[in-house]
Formats: structure tokens, sequence, C-alpha cells
């Protein structure tokens, strides 16, 4: 007899294929958060593999701090274009100049906190009642509660003590007027799983994920690439380095590392040697114990 | 992570294991030192949980604090909700489901033990088989899940002594026998000191067991998944409709259970129309066969009026077709049930509703007796409830296959998941 047993990248991705396809099913308008990073990037080439040879399903909404690496937008715009999907941009400076969104100062500022704002008016512009996010639960501890169907009220909040259970694949999206959903796909992929995936799919991605010569500079441990965002201070001091990014953010709160990795495999290679998580260098995460509990209660993503 | 083999990624399968135990029986601690010894902790994670080990005074680093989560579980020290962690191994990719062992969270471990392969049943050494012990065989009996591993817990506190690990073992087997449980091991350990979990223990020569990691890497599991009755929830119908792909008609799906191959006759419930299988497809790729829990999208060689909530099975092996159902349920809200109430029920891609139509008995899932009497179901109550739906629902039987067999309750005030229910 054959051999009926999956690997484990081929039963991951037929789950986040079937939350997809729930969502199609279940929802009236979502749309895939899009921020041009690698979790993104591998739902939007699962969403394109659950609904061929329909042409891409779902609008993508990036939330744009306007702090962005430029290669990300490039990427982004065309990905776009490439698939014919349609892209939605909420802008967190148009938030700012409306008076909506409040600008942080000081040498740590950043638009992380600000994007809550902006997204939560998008989705309510777009009337959007579900919002496909490429959060994994392996990322953080308040994630690892999260559900893959994950209930927002008229307010967007996250109430992590009182989620709706969900059992088997039986995923219920009901809700009432004003309400909406995340859904997050790949909730039960780890960082090896979405590198090893980009690899076995050959997925394309922004450059900057290999390494590249760039302007950077030291603060408190982390390596920040030099742009105009982040002010230096004044001991503070530019130098060219060999570096990649593991996770791609706002440039205010995405450190770099020092890499040689020129190929996919290597990438791969250097995740499995890597003894510190991604959101390790992540600076919006270090600012409490509970930080990322609490913005998600407020609605980020 | 070092140990991790970036080769062997492409042969790797998936084990989803659930742990239970009564509070303080060491399910966390086990959980973190699963991680830790298989080196899939993380220093910056590491040192986080050792400065607040510290900031608290205890004497070892808490690695019960890798999986409390929430800033309430953390404070309280108590697991309150689920918590899903990952490790892998050169063999194996693991999918934890950490669950919270108080009787009022009885429906956090029915939810992680819906999907799990395996389940991990702490006992304390010191206290033997107690309540808990019970309820969470019994759940893990209900949910069919295929591997129970008993892990007897603190044996750093009894001496490692063998007696006492037999007696567990004995007390322990002697109840299970009650239940459908097929496949149990037995494992003396310490969470705390790591004995036996990872690496086998110098302090017990008596016992000439596997470890847990082996355990868990060399566990079957091929068979956990039925691979003889093929069914296909249709989830979505695409239609692409543009010039290209002008009369492309295929059936989303995740494939139920059993194998279906191109120019198998098919049958589609509940209407009864039969066609062939024309194509499997999955983006640019066309399979010539696919199986159980594979997405694919099928196309059939006749048009037929198919629909999302439809099934389609292989027309020399059926499901049944029925409004009818006998279920056990487990409560997960706080308002009980309303006898004759009506709820919108979901089972495989189907939304459907029913009415209650009789409340049989409730489970003392303590003592496994059944009470007659009390018919009042509430928040972690388990019963046995039959239901009838306003429209036909192609089912299996729970114990042949979860997918099939499984549904949910809805309020449909509140919107809310109200029961979990396994088709008898
Ligand atoms: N001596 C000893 N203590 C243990 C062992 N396993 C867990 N503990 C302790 O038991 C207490 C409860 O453990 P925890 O993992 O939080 O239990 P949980 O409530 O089941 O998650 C903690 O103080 C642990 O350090 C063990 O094998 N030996
Ligand atoms: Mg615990």
């Amino acid at each position: 007899m054959k051999n009926h047993t999956l690997t484990h990248l081929k039963e991951l991705e037929s789950e986040s294929i079937f939350v997809l396809r729930e969502v199609a099913a279940q929802f009236e308008k979502p749309a895939l958060l899009f921020s041009g990073g690698k979790d993104s990037i591998v739902c939007f080439h699962l969403a394109r593999k659950a609904f061929a040879p329909s042409k891409f399903p779902f609008p993508l909404l990036h939330v744009d701090t306007g702090h962005n690496f430029e290669e990300t937008i490039t990427f982004r715009d065309e990905l776009a274009k490439k698939y014919g999907a349609q892209l939605i941009v909420g802008s967190v400076q148009q938030s700012i100049d409306e008076g909506k969104a409040i600008e942080e100062r000081g040498f740590s500022a950043s638009r992380n906190v600000l994007q809550t704002v902006t997204l939560l008016e998008t989705i309510e512009k777009y009337k959007l009642d579900a919002c496909i996010g490429g959060a994994r639960r392996d990322e953080e501890k308040a994630r690892a509660k999260e559900r893959f169907f994950s209930h927002r009220d008229e307010f967007v909040q996250w109430d992590p003590k009182n989620q709706r259970p969900e059992l088997w694949n039986l995923f219920n999206g009901r809700k009432h007027v004003g309400e909406h959903f995340r859904v997050f796909p790949i909730s039960n992929w780890t960082e090896m799983d979405v590198w090893q995936y980009i690899l076995q799919e050959n997925i394309e991605i922004p450059s900057i994920y290999f390494t590249h010569e760039r302007e950077c500079f030291l603060r408190d441990g982390v390596i920040y690439a030099h742009s105009h965002v982040i002010p230096l201070k004044p001991n503070e001091k530019v130098e060219k380095m060999q570096v990649r990014f593991r996770t791609i953010g706002d440039i205010s709160c995405t450190g770099a590392v020092l890499s040689k990795a020129t190929t996919l495999e290597e990438i791969v290679e250097e995740v499995a040697s890597t003894r510190v998580t991604e959101r390790g260098s992540r600076i919006d995460d270090k600012r409490s114990e509970a930080a990322m509990e609490d913005r998600k209660k407020a609605g980020y993503f | 992570m070092t140990e991790f083999s970036t080769a062997g990624y492409l042969t790797m399968d998936l084990l989803r294991f659930t742990t239970a135990g009564s509070v303080d029986d060491g399910k966390s601690t086990l959980i973190g030192r699963l991680l830790y010894d298989s080196k899939s902790i993380f220093e910056d994670q590491y040192e986080a949980i050792r400065a607040t080990s510290e900031k608290r005074g205890e004497e070892y680093v808490n690695l019960a604090l890798l999986t409390d989560g929430l800033r309430a579980e953390r404070e309280q020290g108590i697991t309150i909700d689920v918590a899903y962690r990952y490790f892998a191994t050169p063999k194996r990719k693991f999918i934890i489901a950490d669950t919270p062992g108080h009787i009022q969270y009885t429906r956090n471990m029915v939810t992680g033990a819906s999907t799990a392969n395996a389940a991990i049943i702490l006992i304390d050494a010191r206290k033997g088989l107690i309540e808990q012990t019970m309820r969470h065989t019994y759940i893990a009996s209900l949910l069919r899940i295929p591997h129970v591993i008993v892990c007897v817990n603190k044996m750093d506190l009894v001496d490692f002594k063998e007696d006492v690990f037999e007696k567990i073992k004995n007390d322990y087997t002697a109840f299970a026998n009650k239940l459908e449980i097929s496949d149990v091991y037995f494992l003396p350990i310490s969470a705390l000191k790591g004995d036996n979990v990872v690496d086998p223990s110098k302090n017990m020569d008596w016992y000439k067991g596997n470890t847990l990691m082996y355990l868990l890497e060399n566990i079957k599991i091929e068979n956990d998944i039925n691979h003889s009755d093929a069914r296909f929830p249709v989830q979505y119908v695409i239609r692409p409709m543009s010039n290209e792909h002008h009369d492309y008609r295929g059936y989303a799906g995740r494939i139920a259970g059993g194998v279906f191959k191109k120019g198998d006759a098919v049958t589609v419930l509940p209407s009864g129309h039969t066609s062939k299988i024309k194509s499997i497809d999955l983006l640019d790729n066309s399979l010539e066969e696919a199986f159980a829990p594979m997405s694919v999208t099928l196309t059939l060689e006749n048009e037929i009026d198919i629909s999302r909530g439809d099934m389609i099975v292989k027309t020399d092996n059926q499901p049944i077709v029925t409004q009818d159902i006998e279920v056990m349920i487990c409560w997960l809200a706080d308002k009980q049930l309303q006898a004759n109430g009506k709820y919108a029920l979901k089972h495989t891609s189907k939304d459907v509703r029913c009415i209650v139509k009789d409340i049989q008995y409730k489970v003392n899932i303590n003592t496994l007796e059944k009470i007659e009497d009390d018919k009042n179901i509430n928040l972690n109550d388990i019963a046995r409830i039959s239901f009838k739906t306003t429209a036909p629902i192609t089912i299996d039987k729970y114990s042949r296959n979860r997918n099939t067999g499984s549904i949910i309750l809805i309020d449909e005030a509140t919107n809310v998941t109200v029961g979990a229910g396994m088709i008898i």
C-alpha cells in the first residue's frame, strides 16, 4: 500500500488553504493584510493556490507607515500588478495629518502603534468584514493564544480571556453588524516553516531579505538601517555593514542582522542555527512584557 | 535549533499533541523541558524567563513561564486558555496544545483535544490517580485521540521508586479498560529535572522503556486518519469566468477522508447525482490522486449543480444522509442548553439549523456514571442528546471519521460557539 502521509509542510499548506477558502465562503468583503514581509507573501502565495485558476480573490491592504524600505514598496506594487490584485493603501501619514493619530517623539519614536488607527479607519472605509493576516503563533506569547478566526467586537477589541472555542476544522465566522474578524491562516507555521516553504515553492521575496551592504548604526545592541526616519544620537556613528533583514516592518522598528546569506538555502541554514527569535530584533515588542497583548487588545494585527 | 537539519525537512511529518493534567501536575514545566532540551528555545526567550524567575525569587528557571502567555496567567501562575507551542526535531514537527486542567476549563481541553494525534496525561506520582485523571482520560477517549501517553511525573519526589510507578500504571489500566483507548504508553518522569523526557533517566534503572521524546518522534500516525472512506466536503466553487478558463468549474475543499483518483465514480450528496472525477488540481499542478487531509480542487465530467455544503464521495462507499442525529455534546457556554432549543449547526462545510429533541443523559465525567434525572446541561457538561436538523446532513460516526462526524452548535442570538458534538 502507498504511504498516505503528508510532509509537515504539505500539511500546513493544506490547512492554510482550507482556512483561506473558509474566509472566501464565510465573509462578504475580506482583505489580505499585506506588508511586503515574508509572512504576508506566503499568505499571498497560498491564496493564489487556494483559488486558482480564478484571479486573486481579495484586495491587498497595506497599512503604510510612510517609513518603509523602498524595496518593499516596489515589491508590493509589482506583485499586485503581476497577479492583477487590487491594492488598498491606508496611510499613517494621512491619519497624522488629519489629527487622528499623534506622532511619537524622541529618539525611539515609531509609527508602529499608530498603524492601528489607520488600519481601523481603512477597515471602516472599505467596509471590510475580515482581514487576513500573516501572524504566527510561534512569534510571540500573546499570539500563541490566537484563534484562526479571531473575533473582534465593534470596538475591534481582542478579548483574549473570552475567545470563541475553535474545534476541529469548524470555523465560526458569524458576527453582528459592525463586528469583524481577523483571520490567521499560517497560525501553525514557524519561522523555519515559512523559509522552507519559500524555498520549496521558490517564492519571490524582496531583495532586502538577502545580504547586502547598507549604512547602519548600532543602538542598544540592535543594528538599525540609517535613514531620515531615525535621528542619530550624538555618540552613534554610521558604518557600512553586510546585513539582511529577518523580518520586514517599519524602518524605525526593524533590526538588521549581520549575514552572508545570498540564497534561500543559505537563509534556511542561517535561520536553523540562530539563537534569538526573529522578534528579538523587533523593537516594538520590547517595550514591556505584555506589549504585544496590549496592542492586540486595542486592535493591532 | 542547532540540531535541526535543513536537508530533512522534505520528509518530516507533523504530530499534534495535547497535554492534560490537573493544576500543578507539571504540564507547563514539561512543555518547557521539551522545548528547552530539544534546543527550541531561543536565547532571548530564555533570558526573559530567567529574569522573571529571578525577580520572583524562584530557585530554578521556571520553564512554565514559556507557555503562560497572557498577563493574567503570568500574574496568577495558571494557564487560562489553550496556548500553542511548536518545536521540531530532525524527524518531526510538533504542535502542542497546552490546555488548562481545572474543571472550569474542560471546554479548552476539548478544544485542544479535537485535533490532537496524541494526549500526554500527567499524573503526580505522590497523588496517583485522581478525579482529574479520570476526566482527562475520558475526554481523550471521547474525542478519540488515537494515542495516549501517561506520564507519571515528579518521580524525584517519591525517590524514583518503581512500585509507585507500577501501582499507578495498574490503577490506570484498570480504569482505561472501560474506555475506548487503544494505544496507551506509560512513562516515569521528572519534568523539572528532565528524567526520561529527552534524556534517559540515570535514577531509574528499572525502567527499560523509551523516553518521552523518543515516543513522540516514533509513534505511528499514518493510521490516525481515515484512509478508506473517500469524503470531500465542498467548501467553495471556483468559477474563474475568464476567457482562458471559460468553462472551468472546480470544487474546492479539503479531503476529509480516504483517497480520490482521477476517473473515480463519485456521487454528490445529498442530491445523489453521479459523475466521474475529471481532474484533481492545485495551482499549476494536476494530480493523479489525492488523499486526506489535502486541500485540492476537483473537476467532474458532468455539469451538475453543486454548491458549498455538498459532499462528493465515492459511489461505492457512501456516508449517511440524515436529519436525525445522536450526539455526545460538550457544552461550552455559560448559558444552559435549552431543552427544545434551536441552534445553528455547522457540520463540515454545511450550515443548517437544528432543534434539541431529547436530552438522554449527562455524564459524570469524574466517575463516568450516567445521570438521567438531571437534564440541566451547563458549562463543561457532557451529555448525550438527539437533534433534528432543518436540512439533511451527510455524516459518518465520529469514531469512524473525526471530520465528517463532528459538529458545533452556535447560539443564533449571540453567534457564540456553545457546543461541540461527536456523532454516535
Ligand atoms: N519536584 C518536582 N517538581 C515539579 C516537577 N514538575 C513540575 N514541578 C513543579 O510543580 C509546580 C507546578 O508545575 P507547572 O508546570 O506550573 O504545572 P501545571 O499547572 O500543570 O502547568 C511547579 O512549582 C514546578 O516546578 C517534577 O518533575 N518534580
Ligand atoms: Mg500550566
